[in-house]
């Protein structure tokens, strides 16, 4: 338990492979107690909607008009059983001979004749020719019985098929007769223990046009073959299964040449292992507005867009990077021929040829007219069972509405998601938006499988058309909420943040003028600090400089004033001295004249 | 393959082949086989004396055989012989029909 958490994605991958397989063995005879056994068919996806198969050792009755499948069914069935399950099978033909039978299969790959030789399948053709019967009296069908049993013990059949029982209403004159011998018919054939599957005519107001549904009550296939616009569809549906879940629906089921195929429109289970593997989608721009590390492995990508967004471009992008890893991938075009999309990626840098080369890409270009839905589904089943890819890209679904109802189209993508998400394979859907109606939408209404959603939009401004892209949705991880520009270079996409201004998204060369704009701003106000600070530096000078002359002023006051008070203590000596000299040299005198002393003062 | 116990009493030791060749397929001896041999054999003698060889067929002895002349229903009478090949079903126990069936007496006859 513990060990397998630890290997995350791959492990579950590998698990869920096992159980795919695992349950393509075991659940022939499987009968879980409680459970009805139930006997596998074989055929592509009708044990699916049956749960497991027809009612073992029970009759089965497949009714529809004519043309609509019934014999294949009945042949596939025992083939099927014959070859896949080793069980050996009868079948009882009312209409046409075992030789007409083994030719009129050939083409599907089946091979009657060796069969029959390996005593697993047994062809017994029952023919009554009404004009060379007479009734005269009681009698039974015993000689069916002994035929059939004959037939059934020869080879130790487990299955039978008798198409068409109803011949024998035809050839036979007593009908009264012939309904109780029917009855016991079906009690011997579940006595016997034999899966049978009875086909029968589609008749107007019944199942059949002759009631056999009264006699087979376990279960009812309705086979239908629809034309709808000149597109044919084939169409499935389990009336009745006693005892046995079931879809009810309508499913679409094909016929080619690998056989019968009924795709179930919804699974009855949707238990998808969910990988915690994430993978990029070639552009690492792009992977980093992803959470950074682009999207889950098995999840499915829509990428949507008006035409010309460049939405081809990013799908080979993915593709390539797919290629990168080693994985392969199958790119499903229906606008393209292969040579024209491989020039026009070689355009902006993206060489995809070698991947092709390799055998890691696979084209698959079709116009989508050429086929109904079904055989358009079937046709990529068939190249995904055959390639086993890890991505496969649908450009564009939207094209799909031209082969059928726009409602049959959803229902047939969601079913196609669901497939390859059961595969764990990775799906790129783009979608064509028109011009009118919101971004937001896709005509076909499969917005809710979808896990991870890129919008792909041209945005016009100033006489221009540029692209963004932005992600609408990503389940699961953190992802951006940006707009970014999407630019298609010789080297590849490249992702650039857009400008948002007063005028809107700036995209293009209103982005470019922007930026030269924001530019010239930048050097503008970059000027004016250098300005700035010219003058402040300048005004500091001057101002040091005014400092330096006053105090050169200061000094020069300074010292003029210490000059004066020199030279007046100097004169103040030379008076005293003056005085001195002159009583000096009055001798006579004393020193108190008061004449003299008030002129010193002075 | 063949029935002996109940064609000897109708075939002759002669090899030539008669006229009329009959098939009975029966399965086992059930009532109805045994009342529609009885029926044969008494149609038989009555309109072509001498001139029938009847073969009777046990399905259950031989379940193989019920392929060659695409019998389904029991008991079948088949007319080989003079062609075209001709299936009477049932007892036999209307003989008009039985008749016609064996193109004996013709459809409108048989409605008078």
């Amino acid at each position: 338990m513990v060990e397998s958490l630890k290997g995350g994605g791959h492990v579950g991958f590998f698990c869920l492979k096992e159980r795919l397989i695992s349950k393509t063995v075991s659940k022939n005879n499987n009968s879980t107690p409680g459970n009805l056994p139930k006997c596998t068919t074989g055929i592509q996806g009708l044990d699916e909607i049956t749960s497991g198969g027809l009612p073992q050792g029970r009759p089965t009755l497949v009714c529809g008009s004519a043309g609509c499948g019934k014999t294949l069914l009945g042949i596939e069935f025992l083939v099927r059983g014959a070859t896949l399950f080793d069980e050996p099978g009868v079948f009882i033909a009312f209409e046409e001979t075992a030789e007409e039978l083994a030719q009129n299969v050939r083409s599907l790959g089946f091979d009657l004749d060796g069969l029959i030789e390996k005593k697993k399948l047994a062809v017994d053709y029952i023919y009554i020719e009404r004009s060379e019967i007479e009734e005269t009296g009681e009698y039974d069908l015993e000689a069916l019985f002994i035929r059939l049993g004959f037939a059934i013990d020869s080879i130790g059949a487990k299955r039978i098929v008798l198409d068409t029982l109803e011949t024998l209403f035809a050839g036979l004159p007593n009908p009264a007769i012939l309904r109780s011998e029917l009855r016991r018919l079906f009690r011997w054939l579940k006595k016997k223990g034999v899966t049978a599957i009875i086909t029968a005519e589609r008749g107007s107001g019944s199942f059949t046009r002759h009631g056999l549904e009264e006699y087979v009550s376990d279960c009812v296939l309705l086979l239908d073959h629809r034309v709808d616009g000149q597109i044919s569809t084939r169409r499935l549906r389990i009336v009745k299964y006693r005892g046995s879940s079931h879809g009810t629906n309508e499913f679409p089921f094909l016929i080619d040449e690998g056989g019968i195929s009924v795709f179930p429109i919804t699974s009855l289970q949707r238990q998808h292992e969910a990988s915690s593997e994430r993978i990029s989608i070639g552009v690492p721009a792009l992977d980093a507005m992803l959470g950074g590390e682009g999207v889950y492995r098995g999840s499915s990508v829509l990428l949507s867009g008006t035409a010309g967004v460049g939405k081809t471009s990013l799908a080979c992008h993915a593709a390539d990077a797919c290629c990168r890893r080693g994985e392969r991938c199958l790119y499903i075009a229906f606008e393209e021929p292969e040579a024209q999309l491989l020039r026009n990626m070689r355009s902006i840098g993206l060489n995809l040829e070698p991947w092709v080369k390799k055998g890691l890409l696979r084209f698959h270009a079709a116009r989508p007219t050429m086929n109904g839905l079904e055989m358009h589904l079937a046709s990529i089943h068939k190249l995904v069972e055959g390639l086993n890819p890890s991505l496969v890209i649908v450009d564009p679904i939207t094209n799909f509405i031209s082969s059928g109802t726009v409602s049959e189209a959803s229902s047939m993508m969601m079913r196609l998601v669901d497939y390859l998400k059961a595969r764990q394979i990775t799906t790129l859907l783009t979608n064509l938006n028109r011009n009118e109606g919101a971004l937001e939408h896709t005509e076909l209404d499969i917005s809710s499988t979808i896990d991870t959603w890129l919008l792909l939009r041209d945005m016009e401004l100033n006489g221009e058309r540029n692209r963004g892209l932005y992600i609408l949705k990503s389940r699961g991880m953190s992802h951006s909420n940006q707009i970014r520009e999407f630019l298609l270079t010789d080297n590849g996409i490249l992702l650039t943040e857009v400008y948002l201004g007063p005028d809107g998204v700036l995209t293009g060369s209103a982005r470019l003028a922007q930026e030269a704009k924001e530019m010239a701003t930048a050097a503008q106000r970059n000027q004016e600090i250098e300005r700035k600070r010219g003058e402040l530096s300048r005004r500091q000078q001057a101002l040091e400089a005014q400092i330096a002359v006053l105090q050169l002023q200061f000094q020069t006051d300074k010292e003029e004033m210490e000059r004066d008070i020199t030279t007046e203590q100097v004169y103040l000596e030379k008076l005293e001295q003056g005085r001195q000299e002159m009583a000096f040299s009055r001798k006579a005198q004393s020193n108190g004249v008061p004449g003299s002393q008030k002129k010193v003062r002075k | 393959m063949k029935s002996e116990s109940r064609s000897n009493g109708q075939t002759t030791s002669e090899q030539v082949p008669k006229q009329w060749q009959l098939r009975l397929y029966v399965a086992g001896k059930t009532p109805k086989s045994v009342t529609a041999f009885d029926n044969l054999k008494q149609i038989c003698e009555e309109h072509l004396a001498g001139e029938f060889e009847i073969e009777v067929i046990d399905l259950i002895e031989n379940p193989r055989l019920a392929k060659d002349d695409q019998i389904v229903a029991i008991p079948t009478l088949v007319r080989k012989l003079p062609e075209p090949i001709r299936k009477i079903i049932g007892d036999l126990s209307d003989t008009e029909r039985t008749l016609v069936g064996l193109q004996l007496r013709s459809h409108s006859k048989m409605k008078e």
